[in-house]
């Protein structure tokens, strides 16, 4: 494993800063909240994205994707949340294609992936439930047997961009009690599919999710996404990548509050000097540097680990989510202590960073969760 | 990739053919803790003598200096494969101490030809040892306020003054210092660096106790001591230069010391075997007290976020990239990673910590508690946390001064 970027891997950073620079800076997020968007993101910016080649990153070649890796997928999330972009690569491409890639049938995948990787189709992954807070296993929604199909009754919380899916990967039981790691089941659902209900959520990061409802939804046996019953270790598969590509986002947008306030430390005056002069700033912006940089290392770390297949790959996406949540929260309170007065006001953007850190922190498990995770996985 | 495949398969060989049997799987002793060398050197069995001298014979004391100066001529690559087989065969490393990890790499840079023919082979052969001449009291963090003065008397120069922290000082044959040689500029560019025989009249050393009970360290005096000018390392009022190369060198030491987790000493236990060995519990269950679970996996994560961070330095520097500002991190990162790692194992301990010698506690449990204070010098020595965090603020950052 080397953690360092090859020369390809350079390039496509570069290729995307450029891109978020001319196509997303920070007012245009900012519009999509005031006016109140319906989806919370451009689909023309998703479909040039997608005709870059971005999108179908982590896709087969023989679905139309590009068929690379997390680390390459990294690369592009890291300057997309930078800008704060809103666009579903984590609804999307980490969470609904990678359940495809990794678990669909060959029929599932033909039918679904060209069409996401041309960034014309939207999948999202409903896992999260009411009581579940962010144990991947505790699922009350039940799939019971109907003839040859299925029927699929509960409720899903916080569906990222599941405004806009097309089709869902909903997360049921199939067998077994709530907690159970056995009987888990994923169902691909198409969003037509009657009895499902799906309604906007409001987040304080702005970010696209749903209220999904699953009144007795009908489903035939050629649903299912994996086996029957197996789905636990699916969606933590899933779920772990996709916390690694989160983590990836998260660094992109620290690193970018972190440019800011600091430009605010030379240039904001008080007692007639640079308030970056004080030393009692200056050791605080020396601990966030730190923190960012050994949140850099984790996410290649684990990015690669990940791609290789490796034994340790959970245990370094614990150590990477645990390490981004922390430094996200830390960079993002500083930036807005650091800016003062201003830091508070709707109307200055660093705010945002302070939301964007603490939503993303709190999905896919916490710091707490990940420490707890890392110490299980070590024996203790 | 062949041909080094091929020379770890001759530095096997080499190594197999010519360690002494009695020092494989050696358990070095904490107080030496391996080959010094020096004029009186001590030896934690006599075949590490034989060692030493096998290896400098083939110039693998110091695998990566130039052959004209008794060195291997290695490249950094093979040197790797060398200390991957020594490691793998469980061997000690032949030689250790200031002059191959501090002074030498300094004398390649800045030395003349003359000073590079006279110190470096003798440095290789493990005969001279080392010391630094740095800190002194009223010098600590504000090194450049440094007042130990060298004047010009003659072809030579006299030297008074007085430098503390000097590790293994009673030990040490030569010492290289920082010394005072013109009051009247700006005062880091009156500084010289000198290299000085501990034997020369006027050299006396004092041995400094510390919290944590005994230590290396060491107060240095000197009184009208006479030193040739051709002992000055680069230029006269110009050591402040060589003086901060130098710095680099030990805090990546440091940081590489406690990236390795604790150097030649032999593993010791994991944080989480300590506190399963003393909280019970089922094995492969979580520990009975989750607060103490918590912030053992907070310390491993933090020292396995450091070793990656040290290897992205090192894959950067091996692809060829210009050194990034990340490497600024390590010093404070790890000795304080350290002071928690110590800290915690003295919670884990709780009423077995608090010993400090004889009935009641074992060995483990001093080492313990000796570790935790030993440990507070970390984030002091060889540029204290604060001065780390002036320097990423000022250099990485350019936050104003």
């Amino acid at each position: 494993m080397q953690l360092v970027l090859s020369e390809d891997q350079e390039l496509l950073a570069k290729t995307v800063a450029d891109f978020a620079a001319e196509h997303s800076p920070l007012a245009r997020f900012r519009a999509l909240r005031d006016d109140a968007d319906p989806i919370g993101f451009s689909k023309a910016l998703w479909r040039e994205m997608a005709e870059l080649g971005w999108v179908g990153i982590p896709i087969p070649e023989a679905h139309g994707g590009a068929e690379l890796g997390l680390a390459e997928l990294c690369v592009v999330l890291e300057p997309l949340g930078r800008c704060l972009a809103p666009e579903p690569f984590l609804s999307t491409v980490l969470l609904g294609a990678a359940a495809l890639v990794r678990g669909g049938t060959e029929q599932q995948q033909a039918a679904w992936l060209p069409r996401v990787a041309a960034g014309e189709a939207f999948l999202a992954l409903a896992h999260q439930e009411p009581r579940s807070r962010y144990d991947l296993q505790r699922i009350e929604t039940r799939a019971e047997r109907d003839g040859d199909g299925w029927r699929i009754s509960g409720e899903k919380i916080q569906v990222l961009d599941g405004i806009v899916a097309d089709a869902l990967i909903v997360a049921a039981r199939t067998s077994g009690d709530a907690a159970d790691a056995a009987g888990i089941t994923l169902f691909l659902v198409p969003a037509d599919a009657g009895g499902l209900e799906v309604e906007r959520q409001h987040r304080v990061d702005e970010r696209g999710a749903a209220l999904v409802t699953l009144a007795g939804v009908a489903v035939d046996a050629a649903a299912i996404v994996g086996a029957e019953g197996q789905g636990a270790r699916l969606l933590q598969g899933v779920v772990d990548a996709a916390t690694v590509g989160l983590c990836a986002e998260m660094l992109g947008s620290m690193q970018e509050c972190f440019d800011r306030t600091l430009a605010y430390l030379k240039a904001r005056e008080q007692f007639g000097v640079p308030i970056g002069s004080f030393q009692a700033l200056k050791h605080r912006a020396a601990e966030i540097y730190i923190q960012i940089e050994l949140a850099r290392s984790c996410v290649m770390a684990a990015a690669r680990a990940v791609d290789a297949g490796d034994d340790e790959a959970p245990r370094l996406v614990s150590l990477t989510k645990a390490r981004c949540s922390d430094a996200a929260i830390l960079v993002t309170n500083e930036g807005v202590q650091m800016h003062g007065g201003i830091g508070m006001t709707d109307e200055h953007d660093i705010g945002f960073f302070l939301k964007r850190a603490r939503a993303a922190a709190q999905t896919f498990g916490d710091a707490d969760f990940h420490r707890a995770r890392w110490a299980g996985l070590g024996g203790y | 990739m062949a041909e080094l495949e091929a020379f770890r398969a001759e530095a096997a060989e080499w190594l197999d053919a010519n360690a002494p049997q009695a020092i494989r799987s050696l358990r070095l002793h904490a107080e030496l803790g391996g080959n010094w060398g020096g004029r009186h050197p001590l030896w934690e069995a006599p075949e590490m003598e034989t060692w030493l001298r096998v290896c400098a014979d083939k110039g693998w004391t110091a695998p990566t200096w130039p052959g004209e100066y008794g060195g291997g001529d290695l490249s950094n690559a093979e040197a790797k494969v060398l200390e991957q087989e020594r490691k793998r065969l469980q061997l000690p490393e032949p030689l250790t101490g200031f002059g191959l990890s501090m002074i030498g790499p300094t004398l390649l840079r800045f030395g003349s030809e003359a000073q590079k023919q006279e110190h470096l082979p003798k440095i290789v052969r493990g005969e001279i040892r080392w010391c630094q001449g740095y800190s002194e009291p009223e010098a600590g963090s504000d090194l450049a306020s440094l007042q130990a003065r060298a004047e010009r008397d003659g072809d030579d120069f006299l030297i008074n003054g007085t430098k503390v922290w000097t590790s293994y000082g009673d030990l040490s044959d030569w010492i290289f210092a920082l010394v005072r040689t013109n009051s009247a500029v700006k005062k880091q560019a009156g500084i010289s660096f000198i290299l000085i025989d501990m034997e020369t009249p006027g050299v006396s050393v004092r041995p400094i106790k510390l919290i944590s009970g005994k230590s290396p360290f060491c107060e240095a005096h000197f009184e009208n001591v006479r030193v040739p000018l051709a002992n000055v390392l680069g230029e006269i009022d110009g050591g402040w230069t060589v003086a901060k190369a130098l710095l680099g060198h030990e805090r990546s030491m440091i940081a590489d010391v406690f990236g390795a987790g604790g150097g030649a000493r032999g593993r010791r236990a994991t944080l989480a075997e300590q506190a399963r060995e003393v909280l019970g519990g089922t094995p492969g269950e979580p520990l009975p007290d989750a607060l103490l679970r918590d912030r053992i996996a907070q310390n491993e994560m933090d020292m396995k976020a450091f070793h990656l961070t040290l290897q992205r330095s090192r894959d950067a520097a091996k692809a060829g990239q210009q050194p990034g500002s990340e490497s600024s991190i390590f010093k404070v990162w790890a000795t304080e990673a350290n002071q928690r790692r110590t800290e915690l194992a003295m919670q884990i301990a709780g009423p077995q910590a608090l010993g400090w010698e004889g009935a009641g506690f074992d060995e483990a449990e001093l080492d313990c508690t000796r570790a935790w204070l030993r440990a507070r010098g970390n984030s002091i020595e060889g540029g204290t946390s604060e001065v780390q965090l002036n320097i990423i603020a000022k250099h990485v950052l350019g936050l104003p001064d």
